[in-house]
Formats: C-alpha cells, sequence, structure tokens
C-alpha cells in the first residue's frame, strides 16, 4: 500500500477534465478530440500512455542531421600552419586564419538556430509529449549555455543525452551529464587537474544538480570533489578521462575516504536522501504546484513520500512519474491552475490544443527570448527559475501578443501590421456542442471555451464579459467571432496558467 | 539518515526557498496589497532616506556592452607608452590630428589626458561643469568573460551571485511596498541589476509594443479586454494564489503602459541625434518630464566588443553615445530636472593596453566610468592607470566599482550602502555635498 497522500485518484473520477489536466501538465495539452480520447483509456491506461511513450513510435524523428565538424578541434597540419606564421610573423596568414575561425562561429551560430527550430518543432508535433516536457525539465535543470561554449554540435548532444535518460535513471542520467562535453566545457572541468583543481563542476554538481544549496555538505566536499572530478575531460565529441591530469590521492567526501574518481562521487552523493528530495521538490514544482512560498502542507508531504519511492527505486525516475500521475493529489483542486506556463508551454500549448497554424517557428523562438526562454541558452548554471518569475508587465504583454500571432497572423514584427486572411479555422472546437442541425448555442460554446482553455474556477465576470461582446456583436458564434474570444480569452491573467 | 532528520530538511528547503522568493507581490500597486506587502518585508532591513535628500532623485544607467575602450574614450596623449602600445589605433595628441584621424580633445585641469574627438558633446558637458570621469574602475581578479564580468557589475559581488544591486536598493528601501513604477528598464530583457526579491523592473523595448496588439483587430474588442485586464484581483480569488499576482500584474500594465505611452507621446523640447541610446534617453526624458515617481532608469547600449578594426567603428560608437547623453542632458536642463538626475554611464570591462594583430583590442579589465548631471562634482577624478605596470598586459583598477556605487546609494539615493551592498565601501567623491 503506498503511503496515504500517493494514493491514486479513484478511476472513476478520471473524466475529460482531469484527462485536460494530465494532458497539459504531462505535455503541452491536446485538442478536445485528443483529451477526449485520453479521458476514454481510463486512468491507469492514460498514464500508461503518457509515461512509456517508448512504445509510440515517432514520426518526427529525424536522423542526426546536423553537421557534427563545424567547430572540431584543429588538426595537426593547421595547428602548425598557425604555429609557423606566428614565428614568421605572417600577418597575412593570421589575418586568414582568423576570418576562417570567425566563419566557422557564425556557421556554428547558424547551426544553433536550426537547433532551436528543429527542438520548437519537435515540441508542436511529437506524439511523446512527455519526452519533450522532461527534456526541457532536463535542460534547466543540468542548465548549459551554448553562448559559453560556442559548440552547437555539443548542445544537441546533451539534449539526445537528456531525452536518453529523461524517465530512466537519474543516476545514470548524472554520470551521462559529469562525462557530456558541453557540460564539462560550460562548467570548466576541462581545466580541472592535479596541480589546480577548478572547483566550478564540482560545486554546481551539489548545489545545483543533487543536493541543493547550503544541503548536508561543506566547502571541503567541494575541494575533495573537485580533487574527484580532475581529469574528466572530452576530446572533440567525446568524453575521455586523462590519466595523467587525475588526482589519485585519497579524498575524503561527505565523509567517506577513498581514492574516489568522479563515478565514485556520484555514488556518494546518492547515498544522501536530501538528493532524492532535492530532485523530487524541482519535478513537483514543474508538474504539480510552483506556487511560491512552499507548496502547502500536504504537497509537502507529498514530496517527502515522493523521495523515498525515488530513493527505494534506486532513482529510477519512470515509477516516480507514474506515481506522481496517477495520484489524487495532482488532480486536486487546490492543484489546478497552479503552475504557470513557461513561454515554451504557453506557446505550444495553445499551437497543440487550438490547433492554430504554427506561423514561423523564428518568430516564436524571438518571442520566447523576449519572454526570458531562450532554448539553449538558459539565464544562468541555475537555468529557468520558473513560477511568478515568468511574469512582469512587459512579459504579460508579450505573452498576450504571441496569442494574437498565432491566432491571427499579426506580427507585432511588421509595423503597421496588417491583418492576415483568416488563416485559422477554429470551429473544430466546438464540435461537441453542435446539435442535430449543426447548430451551437452561443452561452454554452462561451462556457465551455473558458473552461476548455482556462481549467475549472472561472469568475462568472469573465463569461458576462464574452456573453456582452457576443451579443453586441450579433449573437452568433462563427469562426471570426470565435477568433475575437479566443483573442480575450488568451488576454486573459488565467490563460498564463496551467 | 532518520526519517526525522528527512522533515528537518525538508522543513529547511521549503522554508528557505519560501524565505528567498517571498515575491508574491512584486508588482502589486499599493492600493491593492499595502498590507500584504508590509507584513512580508523581513523586519529591520527597511531603510527611509537620510534627512535633507530629496526623494524626487533619479538614477539614469547607461549600460556600454561589449567592453567599451577605456583607453581610447579617456586617452592619456601625454604618455609615449600610449601610442607605443597601440601604433594602428592610437587616438592622436592635440594638434597632431588629421583629416582622417582627429586628434583628441584636451581635458582641462589634467596634464597629457583627453577625450576621444568623438565626444565633442561630452567635452561640452564637462567644460560646462556638469559631467566627471572617474578613473580607473574594476574589481579584484578581473573575469574577463562578458557574461560573468557583466554578471558581477549587476550583482555588485565579484563571485556574480545574488540579486542586483538596483533590485536590492529597492528591496530594502520600498518599506515593503515596492511601486510599480519605482524601476523602468528599457531594452529586450530586464536587466539582472533591477531585480530584487520583492522589486521587479518594468521593462519594455519600444513603448509601441508595451500595449496589447489584439486592440488593432476590431475597435470592439478594446472594451472588454480592458474589463478583464483592469479588474484587478477579483473577489473570491486569492490573493496570494498564482492567479492573484496575475491578475495584479495585468492591471499594472495596463496602468504603466498607458502612463508611458502618454508620457512618450509628447515630442521632447531638444532634438535627440538618430540613434538607438538616444531614442531610449528620450523616452525617460518623456517620463521623467511627465512625473512618473520612476527613481532608477536602466537603458543600454552593445557594440563595443571591438575586436577588430576598431578605429572608425569605435568613433562611431562614441559619437552616438557622447551625442545622446548631450542631447539628454540638454532636454532635462530645459525641463529643469537637470538637479534632480543623475546619469552613470559604465561597461563590463575595459580593453587590452596593447592592440591585437587585427588592429582592434581584446577583452581586458579596469576603466573610466562618466556621470552626467548639476549635482557632479565636475572634472577627472582619480588618477589614469599605469601603462606600464600591468596585470598580464591589463590596466589594475585604483577603484572598486562598488566604492562608486555606494556613493551613488549613499550620496546620491540617500540610503545605507552598507545595507544595500552587505559591507562598507569607501565612497567615491561624486556627488557635490
Amino acid at each position: 500500500m503506498p503511503p496515504r497522500i500517493l494514493q491514486p485518484l479513484n478511476p472513476r473520477d478520471f473524466d475529460f477534465w482531469k484527462a485536460r489536466h494530465l494532458l497539459n501538465r504531462a505535455g503541452f495539452g491536446g485538442t478536445p478530440a485528443q483529451v477526449a480520447a485520453l479521458a476514454s483509456m481510463g486512468l491507469k491506461d492514460a498514464v500508461a500512455y503518457i509515461v512509456n511513450y517508448q512504445d509510440i513510435g515517432d514520426p518526427a524523428v529525424a536522423a542526426d542531421t546536423f553537421d557534427a565538424d563545424i567547430m572540431s578541434p584543429a588538426t595537426a597540419e593547421e595547428r602548425q600552419e598557425v604555429q609557423r606564421a606566428r614565428r614568421a610573423g605572417d600577418e597575412a596568414v593570421l589575418e586568414r586564419l582568423r576570418m576562417e575561425r570567425q566563419q566557422r562561429q557564425r556557421q556554428d551560430r547558424q547551426q544553433m538556430g536550426r537547433i532551436q527550430e528543429w527542438w520548437l518543432q519537435k515540441m508542436i508535433e511529437s506524439p511523446r509529449p512527455l519526452e519533450e516536457k522532461l527534456t526541457l525539465f532536463w535542460h534547466g535543470h543540468f542548465a548549459t549555455g551554448y553562448r559559453s561554449i560556442e559548440d552547437s554540435y555539443h548542445m544537441f548532444r546533451q539534449n539526445q543525452l537528456f531525452r536518453a535518460h529523461a524517465t530512466g535513471s537519474f543516476r545514470e542520467l548524472t554520470l551521462g551529464v559529469i562525462r557530456d562535453p558541453a557540460m564539462i566545457r560550460y562548467l570548466n572541468n576541462d581545466q580541472n587537474n592535479r596541480r589546480a583543481p577548478n572547483e566550478n563542476l564540482a560545486r554546481e554538481l551539489m548545489e545545483l544538480f543533487t543536493l541543493g544549496e547550503g544541503h548536508d555538505y561543506t566547502e571541503d566536499d567541494i575541494k575533495q570533489g573537485a580533487r574527484a572530478l580532475t581529469g574528466y575531460g572530452f576530446q572533440d565529441d567525446a568524453f575521455v578521462f586523462r590519466q595523467r591530469l587525475h588526482d589519485p590521492e585519497l579524498k575524503t567526501i561527505l565523509g567517506r575516504t577513498g581514492n574516489w574518481d568522479g563515478d565514485d562521487f556520484v555514488s556518494i552523493i546518492l547515498t544522501r536522501p536530501v538528493a532524492g528530495e532535492f530532485i523530487c521538490f524541482k519535478l513537483y514544482r514543474y508538474f504539480v504546484n510552483d506556487r511560491r512560498p512552499a507548496p502547502p502542507e500536504a504537497g509537502q508531504r507529498f514530496v517527502i513520500e515522493l523521495a523515498k519511492l525515488f530513493r527505494e527505486q534506486d532513482y529510477q525516475l519512470r515509477p516516480v512519474l507514474e506515481t506522481l500521475f496517477m495520484s489524487e493529489h495532482f488532480y486536486a483542486d487546490a492543484n489546478a491552475g497552479a503552475v504557470i506556463k513557461s513561454p515554451l508551454q504557453l506557446i505550444v500549448q495553445a499551437v497543440r490544443s487550438l490547433l492554430t497554424p504554427a506561423r514561423s517557428v523564428r518568430d516564436l523562438l524571438g518571442a520566447c527570448d523576449l519572454m526570458g526562454q531562450n532554448l539553449f541558452q538558459p539565464p544562468n548554471v541555475k537555468g529557468w527559475e520558473g513560477g511568478e518569475s515568468w511574469i512582469n508587465t512587459s512579459s504579460l504583454f508579450i505573452r498576450q501578443n504571441v496569442l494574437i500571432y498565432l491566432l491571427t497572423g499579426h506580427s507585432p514584427q511588421a509595423m503597421p501590421w496588417q491583418t492576415a486572411p483568416g488563416d485559422y479555422d477554429a470551429l473544430h472546437l466546438l464540435e461537441s456542442l453542435r446539435d442535430d442541425q449543426g447548430a451551437v448555442d452561443p452561452e454554452a460554446a462561451i462556457d465551455y471555451l473558458l473552461r476548455f482553455n482556462l481549467g475549472g474556477a472561472i469568475h462568472p465576470q469573465r463569461a458576462e464579459t464574452l456573453r456582452a461582446f457576443i451579443t453586441q456583436r450579433d449573437g452568433a458564434i462563427d469562426n471570426a467571432a470565435l477568433i475575437a474570444l479566443l483573442s480575450l480569452i488568451t488576454a486573459m491573467p488565467e490563460y498564463q496558467l496551467s | 539518515m532518520t526519517d526525522h532528520n528527512d522533515t528537518t530538511f525538508s522543513r529547511r528547503l521549503f522554508m528557505q526557498q519560501g524565505l528567498t522568493f517571498a515575491s508574491l507581490a512584486a508588482t502589486a500597486p499599493l492600493f491593492i496589497q499595502r498590507s500584504a506587502m508590509g507584513l512580508l518585508a523581513p523586519a529591520g532591513s527597511m531603510l527611509s532616506s537620510r534627512p535633507g535628500v530629496p526623494e524626487d532623485r533619479v538614477l539614469v544607467v547607461v549600460q556600454l556592452s561589449g567592453g567599451n575602450d577605456g583607453l581610447n574614450t579617456v586617452i592619456p596623449f601625454g604618455h609615449d607608452d600610449y601610442y607605443r602600445a597601440r601604433p594602428g589605433i592610437a587616438v592622436a595628441a592635440p594638434g597632431k590630428g588629421t583629416n582622417d584621424r582627429p586628434a583628441a580633445l584636451a581635458l582641462s585641469g589634467v596634464d597629457g589626458l583627453g577625450v576621444h574627438p568623438s565626444l565633442d558633446g561630452f567635452m561640452q558637458l564637462m567644460d560646462d561643469g556638469v559631467a566627471s570621469i572617474v578613473q580607473g574602475v574594476g574589481y579584484p581578479n578581473p573575469n574577463r568573460s562578458h557574461f560573468t564580468s557583466m554578471d558581477i557589475w549587476h550583482t555588485a559581488d565579484t563571485d556574480a551571485r545574488g540579486n542586483g544591486w538596483i533590485g536590492r536598493y529597492f528591496d530594502c528601501t520600498c518599506n515593503g511596498r515596492p511601486t510599480p513604477e519605482g524601476a523602468v528598464s528599457i531594452g529586450r530583457e530586464a536587466p539582472l541589476a533591477m531585480h530584487g526579491d520583492l522589486q521587479r523592473p518594468v521593462n519594455f523595448d519600444s513603448e509601441q509594443l508595451f500595449r496589447w496588439l489584439g486592440e488593432d483587430l476590431h475597435a470592439s474588442i478594446a472594451q472588454p479586454y480592458e474589463q478583464i485586464n483592469r479588474a484587478g484581483v477579483l473577489d473570491e480569488v486569492d490573493p496570494d494564489s498564482q492567479l492573484g499576482f496575475l491578475m495584479r500584474t495585468a492591471l499594472d500594465a495596463q496602468v504603466s503602459s498607458e502612463r508611458i505611452r502618454k508620457a512618450v507621446a509628447r515630442p521632447p523640447l531638444v532634438a535627440y541625434p538618430q540613434n538607438d541610446l538616444a531614442r531610449q534617453l528620450r523616452i525617460v526624458s518623456a517620463m521623467i518630464r511627465d512625473g512618473l515617481t520612476t527613481r532608477v532608469y536602466y537603458v543600454s547600449m552593445g557594440g563595443y566588443d571591438t575586436h577588430a578594426n576598431q578605429f572608425g567603428q569605435h568613433a562611431n560608437l562614441l559619437r552616438q553615445m557622447g551625442g545622446a547623453l548631450s542631447a539628454f542632458y540638454k532636454d532635462l536642463k530645459q525641463q529643469g530636472n537637470s538637479g534632480r538626475v543623475l546619469t552613470m554611464v559604465f561597461s563590463e570591462f575595459g580593453r587590452r593596453v596593447a592592440q591585437n594583430a587585427s588592429a582592434g583590442t581584446d577583452h581586458g579589465t579596469a576603466a573610466p566610468m562618466y556621470f552626467v548631471g548639476d549635482m557632479v562634482i565636475p572634472g577627472v577624478r582619480g588618477d589614469h592607470p599605469s601603462l606600464t605596470d600591468l596585470d598580464e598586459g591589463d590596466l589594475k583598477f585604483s577603484v572598486d566599482f562598488r566604492s562608486v556605487y555606494a556613493a551613488v546609494l549613499e550620496d546620491w539615493l540617500g540610503t545605507s550602502a552598507k545595507t544595500v551592498l552587505g559591507r562598507d565601501y569607501k565612497r567615491a567623491k561624486i556627488i557635490k555635498a
């Protein structure tokens, strides 16, 4: 028997609206038809369908078509050429080499742009939304920024690493991260050697990736951990362990003494229960409730019990995710509308649930950046703080305006912008409301649109405003009226919540 | 570890998060959240302005991104070492200029020192006694990464940790009541410097886009939109919930948008040059003129990362910067506001003393800062850093940037610099007593 707080929802209570909640949180929402299909599976199968996504083929998966060699290190001949030119003081050759390097950097930035587009496109199209959502979670958790490492292919490879372990073992994932060229470069572990240890990766490994700031470790643990990580480097696109840079002496980390290497360091960290709680707390904020300060008391108990399960399962993520998405607590009223959408969630959920045209993926990425979420470029090693930090007076306007762009094609880029021909057919949203003659009752349509887009408890004033608006038009719900209604609904403060 | 310890840990985890992020009403209008905010402010941290310091003083921060070349901005033309280190890009001494390469403008009162010829507008402010240059500003163990060094300047911490220094100023002085328009930044993203636990800046790039574009769809849609977004926290909504926060922010956005666009719609009193910094400062001046209660504005200008062929490029950047600062000051003077506005110009670092092989300069360390305003102690402050006693090819700093911040906080904004910066710094002499 699981502890009471982790008890699953009564399967009889899993209806259309609960299925909507599941699909919003574990993915990026869906159309009314998709939500209805999920609801008809029943709770157990629906959660299994979402979590065991490996069983679903992914037609959107393209082969790795990105160029691995744009930023590959100089060959021996190239290095010799530089040295010869330096010795000879041959400015012309040095200048040419510099230009070539700048050219490669330009190409690499362009490729980074294509990788960003690839990922956003994948979020919009993937039949395995939880995979994308977790990959984004791990990207924010093991935050690495392209600007500092300037190698787009390493960023792409890191993304593949997060995918490979997204619902697997957190232990394996962390071991992968300390071997990941992008991370090694980002946190300077390629400069960490026995003679001059660099503590950056060791510090963040404990502070941000596993234990949480100040939890159960000391500055000395960081120093000793850094020594364990000496020699963890990379060559081209692959991890290498450089024996001669590695410190072979005894280290004492978190009270354990031995000739530890980086892998041992991770194992020692994961003996601490704090690690499970730290990760489960972050998962909770991401999937269940990001209210600050602290989640309500029930939420705290939920995290503690979930962390116990996580440890019992030796840090396997899948059982934790299954338990979370099955739990009564996850579907509780207190946790409805309790997560503020990230900019990507806002955009991808709008496209997937309303079935708007995706417009220009490049423009959407630009809007995401303006809203504070630039893919492959988190603000710093802490990643995106999430929750209320997404929202300020200007990001709120951008959030409302990007929805106008999706719904109508109006872009803030072109000023003055014109009305694009109506290329979005929103009528599919109301299919379930049509009577035998195919007619839709306006009041029922408004209530349904509000609930479908905003979830459960909606203030009556919102429906009144929309009703007055429709009455003042001509009372009919045609496509134009529907788009106007959606423009208003997506401009409601409630729409920022998932 | 026992269960008992687990719980202790968890409490610590949740408590810590709770305290750090207790920002439930980051942008709350006073009339809605006054009491709740008062409860939230940490006890003992509240400051009020020092007696005698006017409450209407404004700070305008101008950020030059990319690392402005201080040595080619404030030019030590009296030192041969300068010309030896920079044979291809040095600015000529007064009287030695050519048509292509005009000479530096000599600063009065200091031998052998001048400013770049593109800075004639700024030079006029120096001559009028309303501008100053603080030389050799930096910090120990300089970091030559743009991002890290910028974060260091923003956080006033050499480990680049924590909130922004201006954000902390607001957290400390707001008595738990941050005003929504207290801090305004113009640009694509709100600078870290302006972020506190409680205070978040109003940020926008163009006032034209600081509004809902949906209202252009049809005239009839504006009214329901306003009804939705100006309602504030609806009854029966928990004001401490995320929804309460969003409803307050939506109202703030409407109010700020209207005020700012109304202010900026008025034409300025003087002509501004056509460049982006001038555009931003024109917006700031309009807001000051319109009587917004904003105390700190933040604007920025990029392009200073001059690694190659920098001579013409840098001259152009400085012309834009000097022209914008000069027009801004004249505008404020005509408004009668030049006595209550202090403009502070900084960059994340200066550049290497020696030029590189591409007739540019690489990332360096210490550099000058610039101040404009009627209350500025005019002239050149401090000594020019030595061109021969270098730290790995870079200038050694003589003024810690935090002692400049301390002066701005204490002597201009009238708050306790120690509370904001976490320790005492000897205040640089910048503001007239």
